[in-house]
């Protein structure tokens, strides 16, 4: 197992280069000089350009300016806002916790029902219960985020009244963000109600950001599982007399676990992709929101900051899927 | 407030329960984040709302609704004969807020109001360089080059000696930029090490105190029991940043806030018939324009300038690119700027007139570009389509026309060229209530190949606002604008197309809301009935 994990970690090395390259070529290529879209209509005097193009090092040649940065990376430096000024790193780590909290509350919420659908879906193969879900699945999987929040949005908050519009809590409720989680800080602050205010804020925009990993993880649920369920040891399963529930519950889904739990770790790229729209849409201060922003303000350093830690989370979370394959099947972890 | 105070006003508000702290806070849905708290390093409107209007004061301010300057901090002025003097009178017995870190030990003095300019100019200054400071407005509005010297005169007066007279200073000194932060703060918190807290936890003198921010989410003020001018009316104000425009509209509905800014211009006419929300409007002040390039042929031609004016159908533009929240541009001035002319008649539209007048010049088969720029502004919501709409008015008078666009940066830097091919879709949004920074910023002969887009320099027009830049009142300087706009008019260098229509939505039991006409949303007067 150790080897296998030495195996894995090996590889995020030079991804880690390469994505370090790209987040700061990305935002580079684009074109658009940020000292100029800072002016805007105002515009700036030639001789206040070169004053802001040396404090902001662009003077200085390409690579010089990628070294700095590279081994600023290496040193848990990623420079300042050109907007804010503030470290890249502190707004990060102020802004990530609510985007984690609401990727993990809609995760949970898709795995939480997608799975069971799914083998549900599986096991009654072509009936009117499996038609159904997979017929809701796939119009939850093209479901575009925006409209189906609003629409939420109008429903539930504005016709029938029972949740918020919009934020992370009731704004009656003020206390320090420890750790920056709505949930635990909520408990910690020790005020009634504020809990259960900030689970009912959190209800929409999980929904919304966990509709779609939720019609993925059901469809590929019921594919793996019918797969599996074609497979000889399950017939086996079956002449032996072994009850339904223990062959779809322990023998078929454990092995139909695999694609699935590939899926969900790819459902990552999907959720901070969602995060954004969602985030826009709930006033909700994530860091989806934060990056689009910055792209449009051609923020550099928050950007290929943002790109940098948001890549090694994904890679991260890639790494943790690598190692759960080798959990739940010995097989892999042996190659 | 210490950190346990914070917690028991929290515990506080949460036990006084739903209405009875909606009575004592106003919640405003905001747009989006303020990029900090000290004015002078931005120039963002959504950071002034959530800063110079709240916690700071100026010099001279602007009453709130109009554009017209009264004291502040300063109690009165005296510019000197040659307008080169301006000497400030100051109001005494000022105090600033209080925080964690900090407790005034001496009111607001002469020595805070130089601190506050020079370190926007003198780069010895150790808050120069903080926070990245690079001073945008003081350097957008040449604050470097007029202002020669700041003296102290005693404690209470403020002497402002600058290189050339210069009639629109007093209203710069009103501009969020020149807000007077606190030099005593400022001491402290560069000898604690931390000088960014003057921009994170900011010490103002204003009608509320800052209280606390959370990125991206909620910013929170206190009723300044302490404050010099009239005290704001409720105990505290909070924004709730809510970036979508129809989220906000439906916390207003929901009543989780009680005013909200820019809202959705199709959603106007459905707010406005709605019984549990209240629409104010008003004409912004900024102005959206095409610019010719008044140096290259045809376009040197007035007349061709006149006649393809005439084939702008610029009520199909405000009804179908401003849906309505906009409002025919006749001037390059906005309607409530001071020296607005009223009395000019606007080009009619006229297809045949405009084709015939083409013809009389010699222009035929005329092939033109017009620029379409690629981001949202209030003064053009959306350019690309209202160039489509042009396209296909000057088709009607036999002109072709490509429409092209470029990146924003890209954009702003291409267009400022004379040789530059096309005209271009611009606008402009207004800083201090002055006409100076509307006639001479986009018009004036100093302007070719930087902000006059159309690339125009009119002897006559510009002497007149050269003239009228160093009168001392606004009753000897007004006829002389009034007449370069009549200039304009003759001449053309752009086709005005329209101002935007501010509304702001908020529920009924928010009383005196005013719309305030350089853009701010202003809460220091407003109440709830309760």
């Amino acid at each position: 197992m150790l080897k296998y994990v030495l195996s894995r970690l090996a590889t995020f090395i030079p991804t880690f280069i390469g994505v370090t390259l790209i987040s700061f070529a990305f935002i580079r290529v684009l074109p658009g000089d940020p000292i100029v879209v800072m002016a805007g209509e105002r515009g700036i005097t030639e001789e206040r350009y070169a004053q802001l193009e040396q404090q902001f090092g662009f003077d200085r040649p390409i690579y010089v300016q990628f070294w700095d940065y590279f081994t600023g990376v290496l040193q848990g430096d990623l420079g300042n806002s050109f907007v804010t000024k503030r470290p890249v790193w502190d707004e990060f780590f102020s802004l990530f916790p609510a985007t984690l909290e609401l990727s993990v509350c809609a995760m949970i919420f898709a795995v939480a029902l997608g799975l069971p659908a799914g083998v549900i879906a599986a096991v009654n193969r072509g009936k009117f219960f499996d038609r159904a879900l997979m017929s809701t699945a796939l119009v939850g999987y093209s479901m575009p985020i925006f409209w189906w929040a609003l629409l939420l949005i109008i429903v539930f908050s504005g016709n029938l009244g029972w949740t918020p519009v919009s934020g992370r809590i009731d704004l009656l409720y003020y206390f320090p963000n420890a750790t920056g989680f709505m949930l635990i800080d909520s408990i910690a602050s020790g005020q009634d109600g504020a809990f259960v205010s900030a689970l009912r804020h959190l209800l929409l925009p999980t929904i919304v950001l966990g509709t779609i990993p939720l019609a993925v993880i059901a469809r590929q649920t019921r594919s793996a599982m019918l797969e599996v369920l074609g497979e000889d040891y399950i017939r086996t399963a079956r002449a032996k007399g072994m009850s339904p529930g223990r062959i779809n519950g322990i023998h078929a889904l454990r092995n139909a676990l695999i694609p699935v739990i590939t899926v969900i770790g790819l459902s990552v790229g999907t959720l901070l992709a969602g995060a954004i729209l969602t985030e826009t849409i709930f006033s909700w201060p994530g860091i989806g929101k934060w990056m689009v922003d910055s792209i449009f303000r051609r923020d550099y350093p928050v950007v290929q900051g943002g790109l940098l830690l948001i890549a090694v989370m994904v890679m991260v979370v890639n790494l943790t899927v690598d190692m759960l394959y080798g959990i739940i099947n010995p097989k892999i972890r042996k190659r | 407030m210490s950190f346990t105070t914070k917690l028991a006003t929290g515990a506080l508000l949460a036990a006084l329960g739903a209405s009875a702290a909606s009575a004592q806070s106003l919640v405003y849905c905001s747009e989006g984040s303020p990029e900090g708290f000290d004015p002078a390093l931005y120039t963002a409107g959504t950071t002034f709302d959530a800063s110079s209007h709240p916690i700071y004061n100026r010099l001279a301010e602007f009453k709130v609704g109009t554009t017209e300057v009264v004291p502040a901090l300063a109690e009165s002025w005296e510019v000197s004969e040659d307008g080169k003097k301006v000497t400030f009178k100051l109001r005494q017995g000022v105090k600033f807020h209080s925080n964690d870190q900090f407790t005034p030990s001496r009111d607001f003095n002469a020595d805070d109001v130089i601190f506050s300019f020079d370190r926007q100019g003198n780069e010895e200054n150790p808050y120069n360089k903080v926070s990245g400071g690079t001073w945008e407005y003081y350097g957008g509005m040449s604050m470097p080059d007029l202002i020669e010297s700041i003296e102290k005169v005693d404690d209470y007066t403020v002497v402002f000696n600058l290189t050339r007279p210069e009639a629109p200073f007093i209203a710069n000194m009103a501009m969020d930029f020149a807000s007077i932060v606190s030099k005593e703060y400022a001491d402290a918190m560069m000898e604690a090490g931390t000088p960014e807290m003057l921009n994170q936890a900011p010490i103002g003198t204003g009608p509320f105190q800052f209280q606390a921010y959370q990125k991206d989410a909620v910013i929170r003020y206190l009723r300044n029991d302490e404050y010099w001018g009239d005290p704001a009316k409720v105990e505290s104000l909070i924004f709730a940043i809510t970036p979508d425009a129809s989220v906000r509209y439906q916390k207003v509905q929901a009543g989780e806030c009680h005013v909200m800014a820019y809202p959705n211009p199709a959603d106007v006419q459905a707010m406005k018939d709605a019984e549990d929300v209240v629409v104010m409007e008003q004409e912004g002040l900024n102005v959206g324009y095409l610019a010719y390039n008044t140096q290259m042929p045809p376009y040197d031609n007035a007349n061709v300038r006149k006649a393809l004016n005439m084939a702008i159908d610029k009520q199909a533009i405000i009804d179908v690119v401003f849906q309505g929240s906009g409002e025919i541009a006749k001037n390059p001035l906005p309607p409530t700027m001071w020296s607005y002319n009223d009395a000019i008649e606007d080009d009619k539209y006229d297809p045949e007139a405009a084709k015939a007048m083409l013809e009389e010049e010699g222009v035929t088969d005329l092939s033109m570009k017009i620029w379409a720029m690629p981001v949202q502004r209030p003064y053009n919501p959306n350019a690309r389509r209202m160039a489509e709409l042009m396209q296909e008015d000057f088709s009607k008078i036999g002109v072709d026309v490509e429409i092209v666009s470029y990146e924003w940066g890209e954009y702003l830097e291409r267009s400022k060229s004379k040789d530059r091919d096309g005209a271009v879709l611009l606008g402009w949004t207004g800083d201090n209530g002055d006409p100076d920074n509307f006639l001479a910023v986009l018009l004036g002969c100093d302007g070719v190949e930087k902000s006059n887009r159309a690339q125009w320099c009119n002897e006559e027009f510009d002497a007149l606002i050269q003239k009228a830049k160093v009168l001392p009142t606004q009753e000897e300087r007004a006829p002389l604008y009034e007449e370069a706009q009549q200039i304009f008019k003759d001449q053309a260098p752009w086709a005005t197309i329209a101002h935007s229509v501010v509304y702001m939505t908020m529920r009924p039991e928010v009383e005196n809301y005013v719309v305030h006409p350089l853009g701010g949303h202003i809460f220091n007067q407003v109440g709830l009935k309760q």
